[in-house]
């Protein structure tokens, strides 16, 4: 299949370990894999904060990105972010029609029936739970709002994750709860926000795991923030970077090898 | 505050009969054992604070937050329960929600439909534009009966308009008699929850507050829910019998038959809507429905949402006067107070649609760190979130009710669970844009730094550029490889959590090591040969004639 990735704008920029993998995790399985590279962000963050006059050259800029896939140019397009899938599955069109921009909308719409986060293109679309991956660590997973409610993945990821060899997966007790990230949230109700991190860090904890994992690092960075700041030992990883490891190319887990820590990990050498 | 009785009071407020019924601590309003956090506001719709400031007040509040910890997950659990047996529940669902569609639609012509039924079976109906004008009915209707006391339903919508504190300045006094209710009332608090009132309080502060205030507790009383319970029955027993005047809300107004519905639980409600002589109901004009068949969609949707129950102890129906059984005198009050402003936008229109079951308030992650108070309205949670601004509108840009669409991380529970399918994330959304729309000419903080996003992520050249420039957090975070203190506003976030640094290679620049020099796909190569200065020009296959940026 020709699968175009949307790699997000977070990702590409802060966690670029989520869509190498997911390249690396795609092309294991005999697909071919493209990166337009004239994308940059789907326009969530303007949205979610109200700002969506300057959501549409964002928008426009995704759509005329990935345009070329209602012509055939690549199969299906992968996002690895439940929320930003959502973006552009239930947003895009909307904004688009709401500034007057109807032609827009529509192709936004068309380019949506297309998209998918990555466990639903693997589960729903190339029809595989089992994708060959081998991680030998003690796993929770945070199912993330958007994934979870907005796009309705539902138990996909676990599907996948479960089938991977070696894992140990913990259940994450209060799971289905917000972490408390909810984009510019944490900054404009950065209080509250820091209670419902307070009690989700609290729930990892208790699972005992090495690694909390989701298929959304938006919120990953704060789980993550708030377990770094907590000296905490448990490191965060999408989910994509435990379906590409295997036992030849491992992904590793120590916190020093966590992302951004790259600079010291090389001085260390 | 001041109190009297454990009434609120206000500047100016007649004295009221000291009939030994609630004697309180006049000139404070916090017992010995009970926290007081909130004083009473001037407007039961905007009570002063942003939603930030007071949440941040109501976190502090341990006890608080352990009370609404334990009481949302006990209700949620049961309403879970009670809701997966229901087979049909989407079903039900989609039927609440297109009813409620309805009646927005086609609101003015069920309105006066429903006048006619209830006038022609003996009842009186006023309108009332606001909450002043509901308050000069009600308080005119009580002194035509010649009483200074009335008994109460519980009833958001006369929280709405603070009924009892306008009754109360013309010398009527208003007695509460659901039981959370009479909580709140004796503790001169706000109510913090749309169905449970008193859910900030644990049995130790009620306790408390009935051996401060209620005057006819028990001396031994103990926190035991029952002797509670017991102590408030005993107390509230001689006033249902003696009352002569009964003020209520309603759950629904049917327009095809003229019936008004009350959904209760404790018989309260039973007691007020029989007894007195005269029956006052003070309504929202969204609480109507068409038809009296349509009752069967909400009443199976709204205990199950509610309480958690199949079925509630109590609902009462009546329709106009019965001569010889029960009130001989019945006032319907239609009030507007905002709802005409809010049906007039077609997306935010969606929150009349509530039925006021507080199923959101119970599965929302902030309103169970922060409870009701922090929402600054009689209207808490999510739907609060969405209704409280759009029946105040916005007074300008101090307004502390402009801060309530964004007291959400748009989680998406409140939703899931609404009986009536009110997409709050989605109109919370639509609220936020509204209020940046309104606010657009003044420069803020917000809209440069949304600005320049967007002129930043329009193209992939200046994203690129700006990822380059990301690499000034590789110094911020030093040898740490982590960011862990930054100056106001980046400290909102480093205070609870780190930042990463940016990795020295982004996502694109990996692809494009390990990619481009393969690429076989002719439009990926001309994508990635777009110089990196990124073309504010348009590329030439812009085949999308439209304008981009700010068109409206």
């Amino acid at each position: 299949m020709r699968i175009a990735l949307a790699a997000t704008c977070i990702a590409d920029a802060m966690f670029p370990q989520a869509p190498r993998a997911t390249v690396q995790l795609l092309e294991r399985l005999g697909h071919e894999v493209y990166f337009p590279e004239q994308q940059t962000c789907c326009g969530q963050m303007h949205v979610n904060t109200g700002y969506f006059d300057e959501a549409v050259p964002v928008i426009r800029n995704h759509v005329e990105t990935f345009a070329p896939a209602l012509d055939g140019e690549w199969d299906a397009i992968v996002v690895p972010s439940g929320s930003c899938t959502g973006s552009i599955r239930h947003q895009q069109a909307m904004v688009c029609r709401r500034a007057g921009q109807e032609k827009l909308g529509a192709t936004a719409e068309a380019l949506a029936a297309k998209t998918y986060e990555l466990s639903e293109l693997l589960v729903d679309v190339l029809g595989v739970t089992d994708v060959g991956a081998h991680f030998p660590h003690r796993v929770t997973y945070h199912p993330t709002c958007h994934s979870l409610r907005m796009i309705r993945v539902g138990d996909k990821p676990l599907q996948l994750l479960r089938a991977v060899d070696g894992i140990d997966l913990v259940e994450l007790p209060g799971a289905e709860s917000c972490c408390g990230f909810g984009g510019t949230f944490a900054l404009k109700n950065s209080e509250t926000s820091t209670a419902m991190l307070s009690d989700k860090m609290s729930n990892v904890k208790s699972t005992g795991a090495e690694v909390v994992t989701a298929g959304d690092y938006s919120c990953l960075m704060h789980i993550g923030g708030g377990l770094s700041k907590l000296r905490s030992g448990v490191r965060t990883m999408h989910l994509a970077e435990i379906l590409a490891s295997t036992q030849s190319a491992p992904t590793p887990v120590d916190v020093e090898a966590a992302p951004g820590r790259d600079s010291e990990a090389e001085a260390a050498r | 505050m001041s109190t009297f009785l454990g009434f609120p009071t206000r500047r100016g407020a007649k004295t009221l009969p000291d009939d030994g019924a609630h004697p309180g601590a006049p000139g404070t309003s916090a017992g010995p054992g009970w926290a007081d956090d909130v004083p009473h506001p001037e407007a039961p719709l905007r009570w002063g604070a942003t939603f930030p400031e007071a949440a941040k007040q109501a976190l502090g509040n341990t006890q608080l937050r352990r009370n609404l910890a334990h009481a949302t997950s006990t209700i949620r659990a049961k309403r879970a329960a009670v809701v997966g047996e229901v087979p049909d529940w989407e079903e039900l669902r989609d039927a609440g929600s297109t009813i409620k569609a309805h009646v927005m639609s086609d609101l003015p012509r069920l309105l006066e439909e429903l006048e006619r039924n209830v006038t022609a079976r003996g009842g009186v109906v006023h309108w009332a534009r606001d909450a002043a004008e509901a308050n000069q009915i009600v308080t005119d209707l009580v002194k035509a009966t010649g009483e200074t006391e009335v008994v109460k339903v519980k009833s958001m919508v006369t929280q709405e308009i603070g009924l009892n504190e306008a009754l109360a300045e013309e010398g009527i006094a208003a007695f509460e008699t659901d039981l959370a209710e009479l909580i709140v009332q004796l503790a001169d608090d706000m109510p913090s929850h749309i169905l449970v009132p008193a859910i900030h309080r644990n049995r130790s502060e009620i306790r408390e507050i009935f051996l401060e205030r209620m005057g006819d507790a028990p001396p031994d009383l103990t926190d035991a829910p029952r002797e509670l319970a017991m102590a408030a029955r005993a107390h509230l027993r001689r006033k249902f019998l003696s009352a002569k005047v009964a003020i209520s809300g309603a759950n629904f107004a049917v327009a095809d038959t003229g019936t008004l519905a009350v959904v209760e639980s404790e018989g309260n409600g039973r007691m007020c809507l029989t007894l007195p002589e005269t029956l006052i109901t003070v309504m929202g004009i969204e609480k109507l429905i068409p038809t009296y068949q349509d009752l069967e969609v909400f009443m199976a949707l709204l205990p199950r949402s509610s309480t958690g129950e199949r079925m509630n102890p109590y609902t009462s129906l009546w329709t106009g006067v019965t001569p010889g059984d029960g009130p001989q005198e019945f006032h319907l009050v239609l009030l507007d107070n905002g709802r005409s402003k809010a049906l007039a936008d077609d997306v935010g229109r969606a929150a009349l649609h509530c039925i006021r079951c507080s199923a959101c308030l119970n599965v929302c992650p902030v309103y169970e760190r922060v409870g009701g108070h922090a929402y600054g309205s009689v209207y808490p949670g999510p739907i609060g979130a969405v209704l409280t601004p759009q029946l105040t509108g916005s007074t300008g840009r101090s307004d502390p009710n402009n801060s309530l669409p964004y007291a959400s991380t748009l989680c998406g529970a409140c939703y899931d669970v609404c009986p009536v399918k009110i997409d709050i994330p989605s109109l919370l959304v639509h609220l936020r844009a509204r209020e940046v729309d309104q606010d657009r000419g003044r420069p803020t903080a917000w809209g440069a730094a949304m600005k320049a996003a967007s002129f930043v992520m329009a193209r992939p050249g200046r994203f690129e550029l700006a990822e380059k420039a990301g690499g000034v957090t590789r110094v911020l975070g030093g040898s740490k490889g982590r960011i862990t203190s930054l100056p106001f506003p980046g400290s909102k976030w480093t205070d609870a959590r780190d930042l990463p640094v940016l990795p020295k290679q982004s996502f694109r620049e990996w692809w494009a090591d390990e990619h481009a020099a393969t690429e076989t796909d002719p439009r990926g190569e001309r994508r990635s040969s777009e110089a990196p200065d990124g073309g504010g020009s348009p590329s030439a296959d812009r085949t999308d004639t439209e304008t981009t940026g700010d068109a409206r």
